[in-house]
């Protein structure tokens, strides 16, 4: 069965003491921990065949050239996708959504243009958007969520009519910790104007559950490497082929090109066309091996476990009076991301306390100021789960809670 | 433990002194520190004493975490009286020395915060 304990020995960070005291990581939300394996993908990278791609003739070059292509294989299958060529490299979920915005975005949507997002986004997800909006005079309209952290779905689709061209939403809000109904929503979505494009920010999902492009029905769908024990700086866009093959690049350069002359350019079909320039080459393998792990974990696994632990933590922060937890009251309906509040104790000081005992959560408004201002508080606490979570770690985290109470004596 | 949260700080956290809005000011500022959430301002009376212009009366408002409410509240109490030019020379090891605890950057941000907005109402009552 799933061994948290066991688990946190892939991890070497875990060997580290602070003070003499173990880490007890709560913000995997923020960013992943690596396991050795990925570590030991990205080091043999750079020590046995760190040579650029594509590009040589000789066997290291080719190796490489087929260790990132096979990263890529891994990366789609891992996703549903049909064909690896649907997956484009970033650098994060952010670019990639960035990319979207730029490429697509910029071809079609015009003044008077409608696009449908929500409260809840990360600021990923909702200012290059918003931006878009602002230069070429295109209107966003903003659905809610209730106390729940439940999307309005009845209102999002009578905002959808024959101007919307694109719905941009979240999979998993890594606030409120809500899994959206995204399948349900886009069948319905598609069922009203099968126009509209819709991009999926699945930065918080990827990492924790098991899910298909294909099912989903989405156009675009972005994550991050390495928010799902990847390195940093890769990230990817998977978009349907037939949209990539109609959109123009986003940065231009070496590599996603076919033929330069004076004149004109001629550019490689995707996912190539997107990927100018050297790309983070360590960075797709460490990514190609962190899907490996996963895999190898099995997402089922991994999203039972989160949701055992979600339980556990939810019942016994519901002990603590005087904290107010934001999102979905049930532990099926959200994912392992609990963000909460203490009477009058401001979320720093929460997070100052807990990290004199290692403890490390996440305070502030977590790239999401709409969704703060909506809830209408300045900040919050944030503690997060993933596959090294045990119930002993929210034990501590309690424990950490109850020691802020007595310091700040409420 | 140690900590910063020692009983100086908690104490003006829970008991902010001149705290809530003044009925009448000469100049007000506000700062806010997005990264936390943390929202300081302040009113200011001055007057004018041996031909220099001194803090006849200053509260603050707003919200915040403990650090940034107690620096407000320590910062207040130290300035009420000090004539402007003083004011001015104000800097980061004059606030950590006021607070008596030591900061990460981070938190350094929050203290600091109380300072901007005075330093704000200077600039604008010039």
């Amino acid at each position: 069965m799933f061994d948290p304990v066991q688990i946190k020995k892939d991890f070497p960070i875990f060997k580290r003491l602070i003070n003499g005291k173990p880490i007890v990581y709560l913000d995997s939300t923020a960013s992943s921990l690596k396991p050795q394996k990925v570590l030991d993908a990205i080091n043999e990278y750079y020590t046995k065949y760190s040579v650029n791609i594509f590009r040589g003739v000789y066997k290291l070059s080719e190796e490489a050239t087929a260790k990132y292509e096979q990263a890529r294989a891994k990366i789609a299958k891992f996703i549903g996708a049909s064909n690896p060529a649907e997956v484009v490299f970033t650098r994060s979920a952010t670019e990639a959504i960035n990319l979207v915005v730029y490429s697509w975005g910029r071809e079609n949507i015009g003044r008077g243009s409608e696009i449908v997002s929500t409260l809840m986004e990360h600021h990923a997800n909702f200012v290059p958007w918003q931006q878009l909006a602002l230069s070429v005079g295109a209107f966003i309209k903003y659905i809610d969520f209730d106390e729940n952290g439940q999307l309005d779905t009845s209102q999002l689709l009578k905002t959808i009519s024959s101007k919307t061209k694109i719905v941009t939403l979240a999979f998993v809000s890594n606030v409120l910790g809500t899994i959206n109904p995204i399948g349900d929503i886009i069948r319905q979505i598609k069922r009203k104007n099968p126009k509209v494009k819709i991009l999926i920010d699945a930065a918080a999902a990827v990492p924790h559950m098991k899910l298909d492009v294909n099912k989903l029905g989405c156009d675009f769908l972005a994550f991050s490497g390495h928010k799902m024990l990847g390195p940093t700086g890769i990230g990817a866009l998977w978009g349907k082929s037939g949209l990539l093959e109609n959109m123009p690049p986003f940065n231009y350069g070496g590599e996603m090109i076919k033929q330069v002359s004076i004149e004109k350019t001629t550019f490689k079909v995707a996912p190539h066309k997107f990927e100018a320039g050297t790309p983070h080459i360590a960075g797709a393998i460490g990514l190609g091996a962190a899907v490996e792990y996963l895999d190898n974990l099995g997402m089922d696994k991994v999203r039972r476990h989160e949701i055992e632990l979600t339980k556990y933590a939810l019942s016994r922060l519901s002990n603590l009076s005087n904290l107010k937890i934001y999102g979905p009251k049930s532990a099926d309906d959200r994912s392992g991301i609990i963000s909460f509040n203490l009477d009058n104790v401001h979320s720093h000081d929460v997070a100052q306390v807990l990290d004199s005992d290692n403890i490390c959560i996440r305070s502030g408004h977590h790239c999401a100021m709409p969704l703060h201002k909506r809830l209408n508080i300045a900040a919050s606490a944030r503690a997060s789960f993933y596959i090294y979570n045990s119930k002993e770690d929210v034990d501590k985290l309690v424990g950490g809670l109850m020691k802020v109470a007595k310091i700040f004596k409420i | 433990m140690d900590s910063i949260y020692r009983e100086n700080i908690l104490d003006h956290y829970k008991n902010p002194r001149n705290f809530g809005r003044l009925d009448r000011f000469d100049v007000t500022a506000e700062e806010y520190n997005p990264f936390c959430g943390d929202r300081i301002g302040m009113d200011i009376k001055w007057k004018m004493e041996n031909g220099k212009w001194k803090i006849k009366e200053i509260n603050f408002y707003g919200e915040g975490c403990a650090i940034s409410m107690a620096s407000a509240s320590m910062l207040t109490e130290n300035v009420k009286g000090k004539n402007l030019n003083d004011i001015k020379k104000l800097g980061t090891p004059d606030i950590l020395k006021i607070l008596g605890i030591d900061l990460t950057p981070t938190r350094l941000k929050c203290a600091l915060l109380p300072l901007e907005v005075l330093h704000k109402t200077l600039a604008l009552a010039k």
